[in-house]
């Protein structure tokens, strides 16, 4: 068992709550930056892969986890990113100055965005939200001019001060930029989850009414959140873009938003943990699937629609057994140990809720 | 010049009078209790008071500020804060998460600087923790402080809404029906809370309040509504004595 002494109040404001936690998240710091040299080429590439994920994955659970808004439409900002960056760096722009501003731009288009689209609730905001995905596509054959349309694009190869990295030819390079990108990210997600937005959006999620009475702003938190997440969204979407080595409209597809958004539900809905958790799913699946379908029926045959049935059954399962996701369940497994052997089976069973017949709205 | 002045205030719900030319006024310092039958309109003018519904008619004034120019988020700066009847938390927080919600109207910070959690954070931070702890003294939520809101009891649900209006460091709080659905003792304890609220921490407290008991024990001024409007105002002994009062609850020839 493990106990905590506190014995100030900035132990609950720290990043790590005690040595333990930070040794864990330490070693795998240090494990992250030495997989380069444990791992081949294509295994690198795969986590590159799942990091890429996850950042995005980051940015909609800001939006979905936290905020409580669903959105249907990220895969509309992961292309803004993307595209952003790529046009910036094509005028002349420094990467080290285009890939944060494309993040930024993106993050401006969501707020505008937001503010007619969050209007809406539950169901009706994810309906509207599957048109701006839906909108990107054709946005981007409409302005083949700048977007190369349905041919696409092809991002220049990054330079950093004269430093070049490049997805295929120097992979661990690409994957310490794709690192530093989700630790900044990470960062940023811990540092607003212990601040008092990042309380605002919890309270947003949970109750407007009494969020409206102590103080909150409704609109301008679900602004916020938008665009925070669209910015970290859009960074994702310039390194997808990098990591694909060709985009074009059909690359950032509403399947990617429906697969996002499955991906941090099976995660664990508002945590940071979720959001990797969920990437590994997301960028495994295939790959198991495949070796699964190799060995059971032999790589001749072609079953279309597997990956997406297997991953619609696997939501389910997870929406009906274990609500809160892989995090969820990595919590109870967690605290059995920790408690070993006082752990009792309802433990985590939640008390009764009470009626809301009162609410205002 | 009273802390809160209501004049002639109504709403209609479609052909419901929920509130019909309903005045009040609530001084500093006191505690102002509102009886009435069910569906008389209590809830309904704290819900005007938190300007979360538009009044049909009527001024609304606190500490000479005009309430109409406000928006609700911006009556919890005034220094108003309120808890509701059905107990609105944050369920998917932690109790100290939920009072440190009360503290949002005190926060300095801006977005860039909580992003990069700079010192200025951390030590707002510290700060709010402090207030926020002082709550959690005065209320005995020791026990429940990193409790996820989902798994409580109602009673202490109750307790923690409680503690998150007084987190926002209030002048005038709002408590709509503080002890329904409480024990007998926890009852007890909400009486010695409320007093204290007001002898200790100064605040006006303004609360609807079906417990009659609970009612004469911690007020100064007692308003009875019925069909929203007013019946009776007084102290507690002279409005449970008006016949008109008596009248309201238990129907017409009771008295
Ligand atoms: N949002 C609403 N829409 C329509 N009618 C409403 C609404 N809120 C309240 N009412 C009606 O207004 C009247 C007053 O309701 P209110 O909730 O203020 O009563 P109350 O005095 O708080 O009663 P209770 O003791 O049951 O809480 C009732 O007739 C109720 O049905
Ligand atoms: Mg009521």
């Amino acid at each position: 068992m493990r106990i905590h002494f506190k014995t100030s109040y900035a132990h609950d404001i720290r990043l790590f709550p005690d040595r333990w936690t930070l040794s864990i998240y330490g070693s795998l710091l240090v494990l992250a930056f030495a997989l380069p040299y444990l791992l081949d080429e294509f295994f690198l590439g795969e986590v590159t892969n799942v990091l890429i994920w996850a950042i995005a994955g980051l940015g909609l659970m800001l939006l979905t986890g936290q905020t409580g808004q669903a959105s249907l439409g990220h895969a509309a900002f992961l292309a803004i990113g993307c595209y952003a960056n790529t046009i910036l760096i094509e005028q002349g722009v420094p990467f080290i100055i285009a890939f944060p501003l494309a993040g930024i731009l993106t993050g401006l288009i969501g707020v505008i965005i937001a503010i007619p689209v969050l209007r809406l609730h539950g169901i009706y905001l994810a309906i509207a939200t599957i048109a701006l995905s839906v909108l990107a596509d054709d946005i981007i054959v409409l302005t083949e001019h700048w977007s190369g349309g349905v041919s696409g694009k092809f991002p220049e190869m990054i330079t950093i001060f004269g430093f070049e990295i490049e997805r295929w030819s120097m992979p661990s390079r690409f994957y310490y930029l794709v690192l530093v990108v989700t630790i900044i990210c990470t960062l940023f997600y811990r540092n607003l989850l212990r601040s008092p937005l990042g309380r605002a959006f919890a309270a947003v999620r949970d109750s407007e009414v009494s969020a409206t009475a102590m103080g909150v702003h409704i609109a301008r938190t679900k602004g916020k959140a938008f665009g925070l997440s669209c910015m970290i969204t859009g960074w994702a979407g310039a390194l997808m873009g990098y990591y694909a080595g060709t985009f074009n409209n059909e690359t950032f597809s509403l399947v990617i938003s429906i697969t996002l958004l499955m991906m941090i539900v099976i995660g664990g809905l508002g945590s940071i943990h979720g959001a990797f958790f969920g990437a590994v799913v997301v960028a495994f699946l295939p790959q198991a699937l495949s070796i699964l379908k190799d060995n059971v029926v032999g790589s001749g045959v072609a079953i279309p629609g597997l990956e997406t049935g297997v991953f619609g059954m696997i939501l389910i399962l997870f929406i009906l057994f274990e609500p809160m996701g892989i995090y969820g369940r990595w919590l109870k497994i967690r605290t059995w140990f920790e408690l070993f052997p006082f752990a009792r089976k309802d433990m985590f069973r939640r008390q009764k809720s009470y009626l809301k017949t009162e609410r205002l709205r | 010049m009273s802390l809160l002045e209501i004049k002639n205030a109504t709403l209609k719900f479609g052909g419901v009078v929920a509130v019909n030319d309903l005045s009040f006024s609530v001084e500093e310092g006191e505690v102002y209790a509102i009886v009435g039958p069910n569906g008389a309109g209590k809830s309904t003018a704290f819900n005007l008071i938190s300007r979360f519904y538009e009044p049909f008619a009527g001024t609304f004034t606190f500490d000479g500020n005009n309430l109409l120019d406000r928006e609700a988020d911006q009556v919890a700066d005034l220094g108003i804060a309120r808890t509701f009847q059905n107990i609105e938390l944050f369920e998917h927080a932690t109790v100290l998460q939920n009072l440190l919600v009360g503290r949002h109207r005190h926060r300095k910070t801006t977005l860039l600087e909580e992003m990069f959690f700079t010192p200025r954070v951390r030590r707002e931070e510290e700060r709010h923790r402090e207030a926020v702890e002082e709550v959690i003294d005065f209320l005995d939520l020791q026990p429940y402080r990193n409790k996820m809101i989902a798994g409580l009891p109602y009673g202490v649900r109750k307790v923690v809404e409680l503690g998150r209006a007084l987190a926002s460091k209030p002048r005038l709080l709002l408590l709509d029906e503080p002890a329904s659905g409480l024990s007998v003792e926890e009852t007890q304890d909400m009486r010695w809370w409320i007093d204290d609220i007001r002898k200790q921490m100064g605040i006006t407290v303004l609360m609807v309040e079906h417990d009659m008991g609970l009612v004469s024990g911690v007020s100064d001024r007692v308003l009875a509504l019925a069909d929203g409007a007013k019946l009776a105002e007084g102290t507690p002994a002279e409005v449970q004595a008006n016949p008109a009062v008596i009248e309201a609850y238990l129907g017409a020839g009771a008295v």
